[in-house]
């Protein structure tokens, strides 16, 4: 009590007017670190681009160590298959699941007619997936095998887009993110480098291709953040460079690749935009791709699902829906005072806690 | 028809004789070279590989000249082949140079077909060499060997293997043209990958059974180069027209923000040794080589299509001349029988239209006939009437000078009766 009248006097305007949501960020991100995060990124692209070097160098761990090449001649046939690498790893507390799922045989056999539908059928299987599971009964422990974003290698060796890449990417590109990467960059001159970007630029756009777009940064942002934003963008395709070992070069040990005539350096910008990419896929667009995956591309995939059962019902009525397609999206009265006291609590505890008392 | 070389005298009996002095007829390799610089020299080259991989690069480098090209699209829907032909000199040695592109290959999604064109244009060569030769009046001095000589090959340096199309394409052509395979852009792969690489796509090659051109070890003078250089395939090149000054020295090179990668720096890539084995030692072996063995198999398949054989039934060898003979009698008879038959359908038409003809003009007459007939019944008739008209005019006459005569009379009468 005297602490109280002691204080009292001391007690600024401002603590006066401070309620205490501004720790809402804090809590977000308790919960989150608590929670632990996943992500679900998918390779594609011709044998020999460099994917799982490229996996490798960006989560600087080795998801691929025994795996088992194919030869020129059982490729000739070869049909696409997916195969899922599922690891968790930490960074400060920080838990990642992270899924990698890799498209072997894409592209490499002769005839490779429809190659990309069994990779269209698996990102509509998880879809589907999740579709039934958030429409369950039960909903406590849904797992999200959505496909967040796809990293598409196009080969440097072209002038451009080849037909193979155009239709993958029409395929899919109401699906799932596609982020365009031009592979095994160390092949080509900062000019050559240059005018390919432009060129697959060019072609994305005459062919109607919709890749991933980093969303605009607000207004409010200082320059220089803007500034980088401007260049991100303006540097898309990442042209990338990947590599498993370790090397020598001006004195520090980092990764890269020793050829007689120098050491290309994965994380050195003015030799790829390796870093760019590190940058953008995991330390500050992750959750974007997230949400765009969400909101946008498992959005388009659910309304579709729906017009078709109803348009389906209303053919056969006999037909048993699995899935309720009355309005779910309101909450039911009772849940949501629920939610409103729960909130409360917490804030109450959360602010209790940090603060000293309160001014009632 | 033997392909390879046979030592004509080896059933006759040799005798070795030494020479009492210098005759001079060691010059006569110096004869022939003369001869064939007058005549210059002949080669074409058939790069086959994907779209942008660095064809008309290597050959401009490889040249060391700007042959024009533009840059082919990805979007073709098939493959098609594009040679071009440029004279180059080099001190007083004219070379005919034929650079043949595959435009299109490996660009699109279905590449079943992809190997056929590049098959049939080499069959077209040798076919058109095979007409020249089976030509009564030839020129063959005079001909222009548009047979592919060497098939440079270009593999995609990914790294792992070579693609299906690779193995699948070089199975078709091993058997048709002498095939060099290049590893394309090799200044992404570094040493300890390209050293796997390597062996990965020769064994790869051995194990499907795919014959590529190996460089000649019978001849001392350049074995040794050539059986050193068979180990080092296939070559990993870098092509390139820019220079770049590297020292003191200006040099055909790629600038990278990390190093230089010299052209001709033996130890930055194969150039040099592709270079030195396709143009400086076996050019000639490669002409060599195309005419004895891939030009002598199709050519053989040919004429065995056509129904020429070496041996008859009984194992007795026939001349060409023989065979020749008797394909141009089975060739003439079938000739005659078909003028024959023509000639008799032709007759059988022609006795046809006569006996048609035949008919008609007996209509004819018939009509004429029957035509006169009935005008001369006219006639008869028309003359009756005449006739009839006549007599009645006769008649006529006659009544009327009677009663004029009677009428003259009988006045006279009167008078006589009047006098008596």
């Amino acid at each position: 009590f005297v602490t109280f009248t002691r204080t009292r006097s001391s007690i600024s305007t401002f603590e006066k007017q401070y309620v205490g949501f501004a720790t809402l960020p804090n809590q977000v991100h308790r919960k989150s670190v608590k929670k632990g995060f996943d992500f679900t990124l998918m390779v594609a692209g011709e044998s020999g681009m460099g994917k799982s070097t490229l996996v490798n160098s960006l989560f600087l761990t080795d998801l691929y160590k025994d795996r088992k090449l194919l030869n020129a001649e059982e490729r000739i046939n070869q049909t696409v298959e997916i195969i899922k690498h599922t690891v968790d790893i930490e960074e400060k507390g920080v838990k990642l699941k992270l899924t990698i799922v890799d498209t072997p045989g894409f592209g490499d056999a002769v005839n490779n007619n429809q190659c990309w539908k069994p990779i269209t059928d698996y990102i509509d299987q998880q879809f589907e997936q999740y579709f039934r599971d958030e429409s369950g009964l039960n909903r406590k422990n849904i797992q999200d095998n959505r496909v967040h974003c796809c990293l598409y290698f196009i080969p440097p060796f072209g002038h451009g887009l080849r037909p193979v890449d155009v239709e993958f990417m029409k395929a899919l590109h109401e699906k799932v993110n596609i982020i365009p990467l031009i592979a095994k960059a160390d092949c080509l001159t900062p000019n050559e480098i240059k005018k390919l970007k432009d060129r697959i630029r060019e072609e994305i756009d005459k062919f109607g291709i919709k890749v991933y777009q980093f969303p605009e940064c607000d207004s409010d942002e200082d320059e220089e953040f803007k500034q980088l934003d401007k260049e991100l963008k303006e540097c898309t395709p990442f042209a990338v460079i990947g590599s498993n070992t370790v090397v020598e070069a001006r004195g520090q040990r980092v990764r890269g690749r020793l050829y007689p005539w120098g050491i290309v350096e994965v994380e050195n910008q003015s030799h790829c935009d390796f870093v760019k990419l590190r940058n953008m896929l995991i330390r500050s667009h992750m959750h974007d791709l997230k949400d765009v995956t969400c909101d946008v591309h498992y959005e388009n995939y659910r309304a579709q699902c729906i017009q078709e059962m109803t348009s389906k019902l209303a053919q056969d009525n006999r037909m048993e829906s699995p899935i309720p397609i009355l309005p779910l999206s309101t909450p039911d009265v009772d849940t949501e005072k629920l939610i409103k006291m729960k909130d409360e609590e917490v804030l109450y505890k959360a602010w209790s806690c940090g603060q000293e008392s309160p001014n009632f | 028809m033997a392909a390879t070389d046979v030592d004509v005298f080896s059933n006759e009996e040799k005798r070795n004789l030494s020479l009492g002095g210098h005759v001079g007829f060691d010059s006569l390799p110096d004869q022939l070279v003369s001869k064939s610089v007058t005549q210059g020299f002949c080669f074409n080259i058939l790069c086959v590989g994907e779209t942008g991989i660095g064809k008309s690069t290597l050959m401009n480098t490889l040249f060391n000249t700007m042959f024009e090209n533009e840059e082919a699209s990805h979007y073709q829907n098939g493959v098609y082949l594009r040679p071009r032909t440029y004279d180059l000199q080099e001190s007083n040695v004219h070379l005919k140079l034929t650079i043949v592109d595959t435009v299109g290959f490996g660009d699109q999604i279905n590449k079943e077909d992809s190997y056929k064109p590049i098959v049939d244009y080499i069959d077209t060569q040798f076919e058109n060499y095979l007409q020249e030769e089976l030509k009564i009046k030839r020129s063959l001095f005079n001909y222009h060997d548009t047979r592919i000589h060497i098939c440079l090959y270009f593999i995609a340096p990914t790294g792992h293997s070579l693609k299906s199309l690779d193995l699948v394409t070089m199975k078709k052509l091993d058997s048709k043209v002498n095939i060099i395979p290049i590893i394309a852009k090799a200044d992404t792969i570094s040493k300890s990958e390209l050293h796997k690489f390597k062996i990965k796509i020769m064994s790869e090659l051995v194990s499907n059974g795919v014959q590529i051109y190996q460089f000649p070890t019978d001849d001392e003078a350049v074995s040794e180069i050539n059986a050193s250089m068979n180990a080092h395939l296939p070559f990993a090149v870098v092509g390139s027209v820019e220079e770049v000054k590297v020292g003191n020295k200006t040099v055909r090179a790629r600038q990278y923000p990390w190093g230089v990668v010299q052209v001709e720096n033996e130890s930055h890539c194969d150039f040099v040794k592709l270079r030195e084995m396709l143009i400086r030692v076996n050019m000639e072996d490669l002409r060599e080589q195309t005419h004895a063995r891939h030009y002598e198999l199709y050519r053989r398949c040919k004429l065995e299509e056509m129904g020429f054989k070496d041996t008859d039934p009984d194992s007795q060898p026939f001349s060409l001349q023989e065979t020749y003979e008797a394909k141009r009698k089975e060739f003439l008879g079938d000739l005659q029988r078909k003028e024959e038959e023509m000639r008799q359908m032709f007759v059988n038409k022609v006795k046809e239209t006569e006996a048609e003809l035949k008919e008609k003009e007996r209509e004819l007459h018939d009509k004429f006939e029957q035509l006169k007939r009935m005008h001369q019944e006219e006639k008869r008739k028309v003359e009756e009437k005449r006739r009839d008209l006549e007599e009645e005019m006769n008649a006529f006459n006659r009544k009327k000078v009677a009663a004029e005569t009677l009428s003259l009379s009988q006045p006279l009468k009167k008078e006589k009766d009047k006098k008596n």
